[in-house]
């Protein structure tokens, strides 16, 4: 009964993102109030009865009812409960249900936090979203229905793929697709700007806490999408430039574009034209994300069923969005407007050049992720593309970004002097140096890579502390703690999210630099050493699970001969799909990891060890989670909830003056 | 400078900007390219001596030899036609399997044994590399092709 009731729940919330893309739009152009009215309750209804299908299938898949073919797909009766609501979104059918759920809290919030926009732009972001929601949902129900029935049922479900029966499973895709879906918003503002004519300073204050919530819930799902993979698959390694993951890390690159020329178009009124580029280039890359993740198009841990019913479709929705997008984009950029003038050195030529870059380095993503895919698809030939490439072109296009970071905050809108600049940065730079200098010396090993990563981190860091001491000296003479808590939250965001990126790039950096990464032929009572640890396996023995069995070894780990901690790696055999799984063992600390995991069994006691030493490899995740943090900062800022006088005068107009035929 | 010179200076470094890194970026796409061959392509010479490739096929059956130092190990990877023995330092993924596909990335050296510094066996049970799944169709369809000549002959 469940499914049923969910797949009729899809349907409605079709029939209500039918009305809430057709009436509002219209009302918007015509100036019908009472057609536009519709958007808001339409939003919250297409919520309520998504959220009421998602729960059906997760019914579905508590009940362990396997007469629905993906339940029985991706679960199984002796899955752990965590694991069977989390296999909700294990598959294909269940991530689009994820998807439009998404957009509907997204559409939600839009509804319910746009109290000081005018009416016709309410109308036009939510019908806008109401199209992209029934293209979703047109393409659930024709091609990837997650309650179709099987028949006869199965007696037991075919597992969940052991690959994600991990925590990191219940919180990485929900997350993740909160950031992809986030975009939708941003670019639904665009597109409402676009139609509307209307893209000024207080179009760029609305859309800028959207987008920057989007971007945080994008940074912090890729870092624990980057972070799981860390552990679960047992190489230690923290990014593996997968074409899934460049397919999230594209949008991020964008979307970080994004919010910056969003902050000149909100300051300056310049950037306009780009901005809503950049707003619709992050939003296709989402969708162009969620599709090669999800269709089966990329074989991975990721992809499932293959069918090219399902891909034909993607590619006509995909340039529908984008052909229309860019259609509409062409015919009314020109009435935009260009927005206030620059100098060749100003913030804005600096936020330009650094939006150039990220743009470049998302197209040598797009590039080193799509080319295989369509060669392969053509039949001339396979080929891939591997981590050296991107490596080679990462370091020299973000390494000057990341100096004009530092540069940019400090930098005058509009026309900015070189020699003040350089006297305002003279000791953030020798700090930088001389750190540089240090900090591979103390860590007992010269190499250039290692001291260029640092000087960058600590120029960013430095940065900040200029720039704060600069915005504290602005201010009237008053004690430093009534200073500190006068400066705008929005400010702090910006600080946190660009010390944010100095942590990263000290973990990335060391870890890179210092990583020892050790394979050894171990048996039982044998000793092994690594970095001044020593490794002593102690035991090997068989344990059962709920639905695996694991091999468990103990691993005594000792430094100078004092024990530091006792590590359990595993290998697993999950029983329905009789898949091997390795689980690694991690000694978590900020300076240091430890990482044990049992390779393969090469004899009755014998084992491949893999024992390997991280210095700072936390800080990634760290400077991760600073970012995302300085986003909350950001989008919280007091400005984005006052209604100015400027912004409710049109507002008030427009809905006061024009006919109300309804009433 | 007047605002129309100002102009030029702007859009040429910005047009150098872009064309330097639009030449890094195809530079380092093709020097990083990895192509693909089969285990009948590798033995008629067609692969490139000293540059890192990747071949596919099925780990044959009864070929998986560890060394004895416990890392090193020797298997063959065959695509049915023809065979290439592989040797690899390092653990093997979890779904690696004598009979299984698999996909390896390495250079071929002069005695004809292909050294792997990347062994790719993904996902689960059934699943075959979509690569080593091309080298096994394109061997098939050859011998059919030579089974058929064969007996066109014998007529």
């Amino acid at each position: 009964m469940a499914p049923e009731l969910g797949n009729f729940a899809v349907i409605l919330t079709l029939c209500i993102a039918l009305v809430q893309s057709t009436l509002p739009l219209i009302g918007a152009a015509r100036g019908n109030a009472a057609w536009m009215a519709v958007a808001r309750p339409a939003a919250q209804g297409q919520l309520l009865f998504i959220a009421f299908a998602f729960g059906c299938l997760t019914y579905a898949f508590v009940t362990n009812d396997f007469s629905v073919t993906y339940v029985a797909q991706h679960s199984n009766s002796r899955l752990p409960l965590e694991y069977r609501v989390a296999g909700v979104w294990g598959g294909h059918e269940g991530s689009l249900l994820l998807w439009t759920l998404m957009l509907g809290v997204w559409m939600f919030a839009v509804s319910v936090f746009s109290r000081t926009l005018p009416e016709e732009m309410v109308a036009r972001v939510l019908g806008i979203m109401g199209l992209i929601s029934v293209g979703f949902l047109v393409f659930m129900l024709f091609a990837s229905n997650p309650f179709d029935r099987l028949l006869p049922g199965a007696a037991d479900g075919r597992d969940l793929n052991p690959l994600l029966q991990d925590p990191g499973m219940v919180f990485h895709p929900p997350m993740l697709y909160m950031g992809y879906v986030g975009f939708s918003v941003a670019f639904a503002f665009a597109m409402a700007a676009l139609l509307d004519g209307r893209l000024d300073a207080a179009w760029a204050r609305w859309s800028r806490p959207w987008t920057t919530v989007a971007w945080m819930f994008l940074t912090l799902g890729i870092a624990l999408g980057s972070y799981w993979a860390y552990y679960e698959l047992g190489w230690g390694g923290w990014w593996f430039w997968d074409p899934v993951e460049n397919a999230s890390f594209m949008p991020w690159l964008i979307g970080t574009a994004l919010i910056h020329s969003l902050a000149v178009t909100e300051k300056r009124g310049a950037f306009r034209i780009w901005t809503v580029f950049l707003a619709i280039t992050a939003f296709s890359l989402s969708l162009l994300g969620t599709f090669l993740v999800r269709s089966g198009v990329l074989t991975s841990v990721h992809a499932f069923a293959t069918d090219p019913k399902r891909g034909i479709f993607i590619l006509i929705f995909l340039a529908v969005v984008v052909g229309t997008s860019l259609t509409l984009f062409a015919w009314r950029a020109s009435k935009v407007g260009l927005g206030g003038r620059f100098a060749l050195v100003s913030r804005e030529s600096l936020l330009l050049t650094n939006n150039a870059l990220l743009l470049v380095a998302a197209g040598a993503v797009l590039l080193g992720t799509l080319y295989p895919l369509i060669l392969d698809a053509l039949g001339m030939g396979k080929i891939s593309v591997g981590p050296p490439y991107f490596d080679t072109v990462f370091v020299p296009l973000l390494a000057p970004a990341l100096f004009l970071m530092g540069v940019g905050p400090l930098a005058r809108w509009k026309q900015a002097s070189v020699p003040e600049l350089a006297v305002r940065l003279r000791w953030a730079l020798a700090v930088s140096f001389v750190v540089a200098v240090i900090v591979p010396f103390a860590m007992g090993n010269w190499s250039t890579m290692v001291s260029f990563g640092i000087l960058l981190a600590t120029w960013i860091a430095a940065t900040c502390v200029v720039s704060l001491r600069a915005r504290l000296a602005l201010l009237p003479n008053e004690r430093l703690g009534a200073r500190l808590v006068k400066l705008p939250s929005s400010y702090y965001g910006m600080l946190f999210a660009h010390l944010g990126v100095a942590v990263f790039v000290v973990g990335v950096t060391l870890v890179s630099g210092y990583q020892v990464e050790n394979d050894v032929r171990m048996e039982v009572g044998d000793s092994s050493h690594l970095s001044g640890y020593g490794f002593k396996l102690t035991d090997i023995k068989e344990v059962p699970g709920p639905n695996y069995t694991a091999t468990r070894g103990t691993i005594e780990v000792t430094q100078d001969g004092k024990p530091v901690t006792t590590l359990h790696p595993e290998k697993r055999v999950y029983t329905v799909q009789n898949m091997p799984m390795t689980e690694a063992a991690i000694d978590y600390g900020m300076t240091r990891h430890l990482y044990v995991a049992l390779g393969e069994s090469v004899g009755p006691k014998a084992w491949i060890v893999r024992l390997y030493y991280k210095p700072y490899i936390s800080w990634i995740w760290l400077g991760c989670l600073l970012m995302g943090f300085g986003g909350l900062l950001a989008a919280i800022d007091r400005r984005y909830r006052v209604r100015t006088r400027a912004d409710s005068a049109p507002a008030a107009s427009t809905v006061g003056l024009k006919p109300s035929p309804a009433r | 400078m007047k605002p129309r010179h100002k102009r030029f200076v702007l859009v040429g470094a910005g047009v150098a900007g872009l064309a330097l890194s639009a030449g890094l970026v195809l530079s380092a796409f093709q020097k990083n390219l990895v192509f693909f061959y089969t285990p009948t392509q590798v033995a008629a010479n067609e692969a490139p001596v000293g540059k890192s490739f990747r071949i596919g096929g099925l780990v044959e059956k009864g070929s998986v030899k560890r060394e004895a130092d416990g890392v090193s190990v020797k298997f063959v990877v065959t695509d049915t036609a023809k065979s290439i023995p592989v040797v690899y330092r390092g653990i093997l993924p979890d779904l690696f399997k004598e009979g299984k596909g698999v996909v390896t990335q390495g250079k071929i050296g002069p005695d004809g044994t292909f050294s792997a510094d990347e062994v790719l066996a993904k996902h689960d049970e059934n699943y075959m590399p979509p690569a080593a799944q091309d080298a096994l169709n394109q061997a098939t369809a050859k011998k059919a092709a030579e089974s058929m000549a064969v007996a066109e002959k014998g007529k």
